[in-house]
């Protein structure tokens, strides 16, 4: 792999990172009035995912969208808008953290609702054959989604239209505090039930951004040359409580050791470890890097502390089409 | 005893009574139980009576009602009310149908626990009060406690009756304090309270707006105004006739209810009154509900959204032919999208 692109996906790691735990820092503050699940230790299976694409593809998230919208290339302080409830919010502060969007990146849009924009990514891709567009839409889901109902369907009409989907599931093992052994059966393989329904399944080290590349490209290639769907699936770990800024093993729904493994697995620090052994980064780049994106950061927090809120006048728009 | 305290008492309660009661849901036994609603109820009664659940609510829902063919009481939480639209097919197509369909021989012996969100950003998916559509299905019974003691009484009538019941509990009711009876205390489905006696104007409120009713009510009286609260406590079936004695005794009703109004259970509640006591109003009905549009994310929209008790005082003022504008309640001390300071996000 190219110097260049290696070192753009390790600033594209540490950019999620960094995102994050600013979100986190400032949590506390109160202004951010709305849910936040945070992607911190999954940031390489969004990088990863979304580098495989191409412009004009799309993708579609769930709660924890955050990773999804900016590996897709989301407008940072619009994302940052719209947690601080502003008017100039990718979603007017209409939709919160939850709910994000950026269509001119792709990023098609993000719901509440476990798997609910399973079906619509389906949905996408079938607009788009129809319309005999090249376009492959990644539908971004977790290990939980996979037990409801519309995944299965969607599925189904996936493979029976040899769709271009990508289903990247990114496992972490958990639905908010409810482990997978209380959820799917033991010895359980996800992808491999995915392949059941007639589709290509992959799977992988989700904390390892070049093999979730690698594994993403081949999905994309196959659903691109109208083979059908790929389930791809990108094993990794939620660092932080389900949903907040703070860290939440002293409920004791997961074991302390289980979460040192992973936090060793961590899929930033793992990158910079093979980027420095191929001296490819050093501590002056990873300097620069850290400042650039500290500045972005500044500045995108700035710019949604700075944003006014949603006009009043607005409560009422966007109901229906046409009623401005 | 907090309401949160008491919906988990009652739920103990009936786990410990009748062993065919099972309680299911997601994040049931985990560390903070449905907002402590049941903490420690796993480790008492068991895992195989109280348990989580894969993430697939319409599923889940008609394994539950199957589960009834075997005799089983199941009790079914959704952390969000939102979640159990999921299930509306299960919910509505089939359990609310099974006893009429199969004429009377056979029974849906059911409990949805719903909790709907309000505040800190939960938006458009996570803050529906739906009791409304429920209440439309003719099978389904529709229960929304407003105090700790009412939950209690009224969730071991529900899991005791024989029919689908679907619970609504506010999230911001699950703080509220109260005194709640020791042991098997039962309030019976279908019987309204009077929350606080008044003869100018009867005060109706769903759900946590009960309260915000009695914070009206209060102010009022400084004010010369005598307000009645009524608490209908169940939707369906509905108490009609104490709701039809307080507005024959008032003569005037004003509806506040924790969702939209249009097409909405205050509309039920007017068309009741304009039906059956037309000839005891003195002033047309007024109706308090959401704006109507879906719930926005941010605080700046979602505090325009909500009716408080300065909206109640206002229309109470208004129909009772008051002169002049209406006396301001204080301004409120804490942020109008937390239910009290002790509430600083995220869930």
């Amino acid at each position: 792999m190219q110097r260049a692109v290696r070192l753009d996906l390790y600033r594209r790691l540490l950019r999620l990172r960094l995102v994050e735990e600013r979100i986190a820092e400032l949590y506390p503050q109160q202004e951010m009035r709305c849910p936040v699940h945070l992607s911190i230790g999954q940031e390489a299976a969004a990088v990863g995912v979304c580098a495989a694409l191409e412009k004009g593809d799309w993708s579609m998230s769930g709660h924890r969208p955050h990773a999804h919208y900016l590996a897709m290339g989301g407008d940072l302080n619009a994302m940052m808008a719209e947690l601080y409830g502003r008017a100039t919010g990718c979603c007017g502060g209409k939709g919160g953290s939850m709910h994000l969007i950026d269509r001119k990146a792709g990023f098609m849009g993000a719901t509440a609702i476990v798997a609910s924009t399973i079906p619509m990514a389906v949905g996408a891709a079938f607009g788009s054959q129809v319309r005999g567009e090249k376009r492959v839409v990644v539908s971004f889901l977790g290990d939980a989604a996979v037990e409801e109902g519309v995944f299965h369907e969607a599925a189904n009409f996936a493979v029976l239209k040899k769709l271009p989907v990508v289903f990247a599931c990114e496992n972490n093992l958990y639905s908010v505090y409810s482990g997978l052994g209380v959820r799917q059966p033991k010895g359980r393989v996800i992808h491999r039930q995915a392949a059941s329904y007639g589709m290509k399944a992959l799977a992988g080290d989700g904390n390892d951004v070049e093999e979730s590349l690698a594994l993403a490209r081949q999905a994309v290639a196959w659903a691109r040359s109208g083979k059908g769907p790929v389930f791809l699936e990108l094993a990794t770990y939620r660092w932080r409580e389900h949903c907040g800024p703070n860290y939440d093993n002293d409920l004791g729904y997961r074991t302390m050791k289980e979460y040192r493994a992973w936090r060793k697995l961590c899929p930033l620090e793992a990158y910079e470890r093979v980027l420095r052994k191929a001296k490819l980064l050093g501590d002056a780049e990873l300097g620069l890097m850290r400042k650039d994106i500290a500045a972005e950061l500044d500045a995108a927090v700035r710019f949604a502390k700075d944003s006014p809120a949603p006009d009043p006048k607005t409560l009422m728009t966007d109901v229906y089409a046409g009623a401005a | 005893m907090k309401f949160g305290e008491a919906v988990r008492e009652a739920l103990d309660f009936c786990l410990g009574a009748d062993p065919d009661v099972v309680v299911m849901g997601l994040g049931v036994p985990d560390p903070k139980g449905v907002f402590g609603t049941t903490v420690g109820l796993q480790k008492k009664h068991g895992a195989k009576r109280v348990m989580d659940m894969p993430t697939a609510e319409n599923g889940m829902t008609g394994v539950l009602l199957g589960a009834t063919l075997a005799g089983l009481r199941p009790v079914m939480v959704h952390q969000r009310l939102d979640f159990a639209v999921l299930a509306v097919e299960q919910i509505v197509n089939q359990a609310a149908k099974w006893r009429y369909m199969y004429g009377g021989r056979q029974s849906a012996p059911l409990v949805f626990r719903l909790i709907t969100g309000r505040g800190w950003g939960q938006g458009t998916q996570h803050a529906q009060s739906l009791h409304s559509w429920f209440a439309h299905i003719p099978g389904l019974k529709v229960v929304m406690p407003a105090t700790p003691g009412d939950a209690k009484g009224l969730l071991i009538s529900a899991v005791e009756d024989d029919d689908p019941v679907v619970f609504i509990e506010h999230r911001w009711l699950h703080g509220v304090h109260g005194d709640v009876p020791a042991g098997a205390h039962r309030v019976p489905l279908g019987s309204a309270r009077v929350a606080r006696a008044g003869h100018d104007v009867t005060l109706f409120g769903v759900s946590y707006m009960v309260l915000e009713c009695l914070r009206a009510a209060e102010f009022l009286a400084e004010h010369g105004v005598s307000a009645e609260v009524f608490d209908p406590r169940t939707l369906r079936p509905f108490d009609e006739a104490a709701f039809l004695a307080s507005v024959r005794k008032t003569g005037r009703l004003v509806v506040a209810d924790t969702s939209w109004t249009f097409s909405g259970f205050s509309a039920e509640a007017a068309a009741l009154a304009a039906d059956k006591a037309f000839s005891a109003l003195k002033a047309p009905i007024k109706r308090l509900g959401l704006a109507d549009c879906p719930m926005p994310s941010t605080p700046a929209l979602a505090n325009l959204c909500y009716p408080r008790a300065q909206e109640l005082v206002d229309a109470a003022w208004s129909v009772c032919g008051k002169a002049g504008p209406a006396p301001r309640l204080p301004a409120p001390t804490t942020p109008l999208d937390v239910p009290d300071p002790s509430f600083t996000g995220p869930f």
